[in-house]
């Protein structure tokens, strides 16, 4: 079998001037693990893709204007009305451009994906330990993209220029103005001027469709080299070890499934498009500052922001000729950035706790990290009860519940919900772990019960294989941090001792209760009391009949 | 590498380390041996799947034709009924075709990969993120040799002066930008509100009678110097109306306490409270007429009317600012002057 030396005639042309078999050879047939959680990043990927020729496809009709025109397109209910150029032209893709609804219901939907999948792939990421050393600078990565999506989600939100939109411009115009001393200055630099001034459209369309999507483009390339880069993580197994990737090639598995996946994404998205309505902003008429209509509701992502800053009681000082709103600053200027910094830092801070200074390509399982599983879900309680408070009205009114009620209700449970749900995952993963313990030392449960002639009832026990008993010990085993002698070698007591000291009590915190694997003098043990005459573990050919109680054998 | 593989406990000689190595206890078995799939065993399995997956592939490409047709064959304006639901035809046979054809795509292109490539795993062997000894010792030899050429380190004016000058290019990012927006001064405090102006319905622009409200009703109104702005300057139409938006409510007087000070400030019973909300500025509009409480939709702040506009629940720290109202000569509703505080959401200036 003799191998090509040349290329073909078209790609050789390419190949002298870009040299792509040097490029190629290494990750043509690159490995990436099998998992159906690594698809999550695959999606926020796609739906970025979409965003932009959607996007691209709605630039071409819309105008980002403030300019009052009177409305005379083919939509009669709003016919001769004043309005916003930027609304009369949304009105314009939705009635007169064919395919504009869809698209901008496909646009639309894809950034409520964007953003949902870029949220579960970093709770991915967190749950499984994947942003562990070398991946820390990736973590933040992600997050970047994460809070720019955020921000890009809700400026867009604000371009038509509709009733709704313009509520939610009115309550992030009262949000800054509320910072202390800059308030009222960067509202009038960012509205140029009072709100709503005739700016604000033409300005967030720019950052909207040129600025964040240019920054978010640039940080998804650094993103997928450094995945390249590190490789991919992978789960713990037989075969799959800190030193290898396993997995299908690149090419030509990967390029179908991951290649089909994007028409997967695009198919649904399209599909949602085309039957579910999203943001009909024909019915919300055009921005009015004196109305505003009831259930008003932000796109999904910020309907934390709106809880917290719905819940939060009205306090406000006045001093030394100054207003201080407690009741914006705290939920809304430093309850979000404080939450999401704890988030974005939460690698270093696990670090350092830990001391744990080695690189990982394993992931965890959440239940063998007990306590990051429980800050996980009480990070995840805080958010979905805020997220709740976003919606208390509709709640009230749906449920028909007191509105006042349900507000003192998640006043408490913001603080001590996230408490409960820590305590109460952290005892859930241990117990998982000892159930785990139990698997390895004592094999599975058949639910095989035996009585022995002197009528003792047992449960068989039936080893398990060789390669689920390594995937369930190929883990770490954990070690709090030392905290080192109180005094050197000449006597003199040891620097930062009190700071030490903190970090070795956090670092037992961390690791406490959690359940060692076996050792394999544990193990030895457990399989030498299974050939005790009294238990019988193995299961034998003949025993077939399970869940019997099978007191005429053995 | 298998002879890694089944190394005992090692601890890593790191400076810090809070864990031990894996493979034990148990030795590493290696891969599971591979399991053959039906279509690696049956050809004719494997054949049912190609003619699944160019199926899928060929239904595809007619979908796409098809909305290509619906395209130009469907009117713009026409509309499918299922039952209850609704929706134009036009977008929606383009986006069912469009959308399918996509997702048969993707799902053929998968089905193949599942079913029909190579599906054995292979091991690729990692290499640690950082550099190798010897790469470190050259790029910092290189950067050593590449500084000393330059004099960065010696000539310390040039380096100084340097900084100096790149550190402030920042200023002019920031200067260049002082023209975004004019300087609050003090139009947070202002608006069009004087003595003498008319209190107007905001739909129909008609001057309002105290006789034409009942008592319990709640009317949205606006001054009445607001509409003819609309047409000499939109935006500052807006801007005026985005903060002198009022409502005026008829209560019970012997409900309504007054506070010190507002004696005269209502007309039998008609007050005027300012309808942006002193929590971040939405128009609160929801108006119960028993209690005489009003609720901003946004973050359900609740004011008693009847007792100054006080915060009786919610997010808002202050109470609705009051408009002092009277009645002129003709017997229509005027404010006795404009607000005495600014109106709308708090800000640091406002003492």
């Amino acid at each position: 079998m003799s191998a090509n030396t040349e290329f073909p005639g078209p790609v050789k042309w390419i190949d002298d001037r870009l040299g792509i078999a040097k490029i190629g050879k290494k990750n043509l047939r690159k490995v990436f693990p099998d998992h159906w959680s690594f698809m999550l990043g695959e999606i926020a990927l796609y739906s970025f893709i979409i965003l932009i020729l959607t996007g691209t496809f709605l630039t071409f009709w819309f105008k980002p204007s403030m300019a009052e025109v009177q409305y005379n397109g083919s939509y009669s209910l709003l016919k001769g009305l004043h309005m916003s150029e930027a609304y009369a032209s949304t009105l314009d893709i939705t009635f007169d451009v064919r395919g504009g609804l869809l698209v901008r219901q496909i646009h639309h939907w894809a950034a409520v994906l964007f953003i949902a999948a870029m949220m579960v792939h970093l709770l991915r990421m967190f749950f499984t330990g994947a942003f562990r050393k070398p991946r820390e600078l990736n973590w933040l990565i992600g997050f970047g993209m994460l809070f720019l999506g955020i921000v890009e989600g809700f400026i867009g939100y604000g371009l038509p220029d509709d009733l709704l939109s313009g509520t939610g411009l009115r309550i992030t115009n009262g949000m800054i103005q509320a910072s202390p001393v800059v308030g009222t200055y960067m509202n009038f630099f960012i509205f140029g001027g009072e709100f709503p001034g005739d700016d604000f459209v033409s300005r967030f369309f720019i950052v909207h469709v040129l600025l964040i999507p240019g920054i978010i483009l640039a940080l998804v390339t650094a993103h997928l080299f450094l995945v390249v880069y590190h490789k991919h993580t992978q789960y713990a197994g037989p075969g799959r070890t800190q030193k290898n990737v396993v997995g299908y090639p690149l090419f030509p598995v990967y390029t179908a499934k991951a290649g089909g996946f994007f028409f997967v994404v695009f198919g649904i998205t399209a599909l949602m498009g085309a039957l579910m309505q999203i943001n009909p902003v024909w019915l919300y008429g055009p921005y009015n500052p004196a109305e505003v209509t009831a259930g008003s509701q932000p796109d999904w992502y910020m309907g934390w922001l709106e809880g917290s800053v719905r819940i939060f009681p009205g306090f406000e000082s006045h001093f030394w000729g100054v207003t201080l709103s407690w009741n914006l600053l705290i939920p809304a200027l430093i309850i979000p950035p404080a939450f999401v910094t704890l988030v974005a830092l939460y690698p270093f801070i696990e670090g350092w706790i830990t001391g744990d200074k080695r690189e990982h390509h394993l992931l965890d399982r959440p239940r063998d990290v007990p306590t990051r599983t429980g800050i996980g879900v009480a990070f995840i309680t805080f958010y979905a009860l805020l997220w709740i408070g976003g919606g208390n009205d509709l709640i009230a009114t749906h449920f028909g519940i007191s509105l006042n009620n349900v507000t003192w209700f998640l006043r408490f449970a913001v603080i001590l919900g996230p408490i409960l749900a820590f305590m109460v995952a952290r005892r859930w993963a241990i117990s998982l772990q000892r159930a785990d313990y139990e698997r390895l030392t004592h094999g599975l449960e058949t639910g095989v019960i035996v009585r022995s002639p002197e009528g003792k009832y047992t449960e068989k026990h039936q080893p398990i294989s060789t390669y689920e008993a390594y995937s369930l010990t190929a883990r770490d085993r954990v070690l709090p941090h030392e905290i080192g002698p109180e005094t050197d070698d000449n006597g003199v007591r040891a620097p930062r001792r009190a700071l030490h000291k903190a970090r070795a009590a956090l670092s037992r915190f961390y690791f406490a209760d959690a359940v060692q694997k076996p050792t394999a003098q544990e193990l030895e043990e457990a399989h030498e009391h299974a050939h005790d005459p009294d238990e019988i573990h193995e299961l034998t050919e003949d025993t077939e009949t399970y869940r019997e109680v099978t007191s005429d054998r053995s | 590498m298998s002879d890694e593989k089944n190394l005992p406990a090692v601890k890593d000689d790191g400076e810090h380390h809070g864990a031990v190595e894996v493979a034990e206890p148990i030795p590493d078995p290696g891969l599971e041996p591979h399991e053959p799939r039906i279509t690696d065993i049956d050809p004719k399995a494997a054949d049912r799947v190609e003619r699944q997956v160019s199926a899928m592939f060929g239904l595809a490409t007619l979908l796409v034709l098809g909305a290509c047709v619906a395209y130009f064959a469907i009117p713009r304006d026409s509309i499918l009924q299922f039952g209850p639901l609704s929706g134009n035809a036009n977008n929606m046979v383009m986006g069912l075709c469009i959308g399918l054809a996509l997702f048969l795509i993707g799902a053929g292109a998968i089905q193949w990969a599942k079913k029909l490539m190579v599906d054995e795993e292979i091991s690729e062997d990692r290499h640690p993120a950082h550099s190798s000894p010897e790469q470190i010792a050259e790029i910092t030899e290189a950067f050593k040799q590449g500084t000393a050429e330059s004099g960065f380190g010696r000539r310390k004016m040039i380096r100084n002066s340097l900084i100096g000058a790149l550190g402030v290019l920042g200023l002019p990012a920031i200067i260049f930008l002082r023209d975004l927006g004019p300087l609050p001064g003090r139009a947070l405090y202002n608006t069009i509100w004087a003595k003498g102006i008319r209190v107007v319905n905001d739909v129909t622009d008609r001057p309002i009678k105290p006789s034409d409200m009942i008592v319990g009703q709640l009317v949205n109104a606006a001054p009445a110097n607001l509409a003819p702005l609309q047409e000499e300057d939109p935006t500052a139409y807006q801007n005026a109306k985005a903060k002198s938006a009022v409502i005026v409510v008829r209560i019970k007087p012997s409900e309504i306490r007054t506070k010190p000070g507002r004696e005269n400030w209502g007309v039998d019973g008609i007050l005027c409270y300012s309808k942006i909300c002193t929590h971040v500025g939405c128009p609160i509009s929801l108006y119960e007429q028993t209690t005489h409480h009003v609720l901003c939709p946004c973050h359900q702040s609740t004011f008693d009317l009847a007792d100054g506009a006080k915060v009786v629940f919610g997010p808002a720290a202050r109470p609705l600012p009051q408009l002092p109202l009277a009645v002129d000569s003709e017997g229509y509703l005027v404010a006795q002057s404009g607000f005495h505080e600014p109106v709308g959401p708090s800000f640091w200036e406002r003492g």
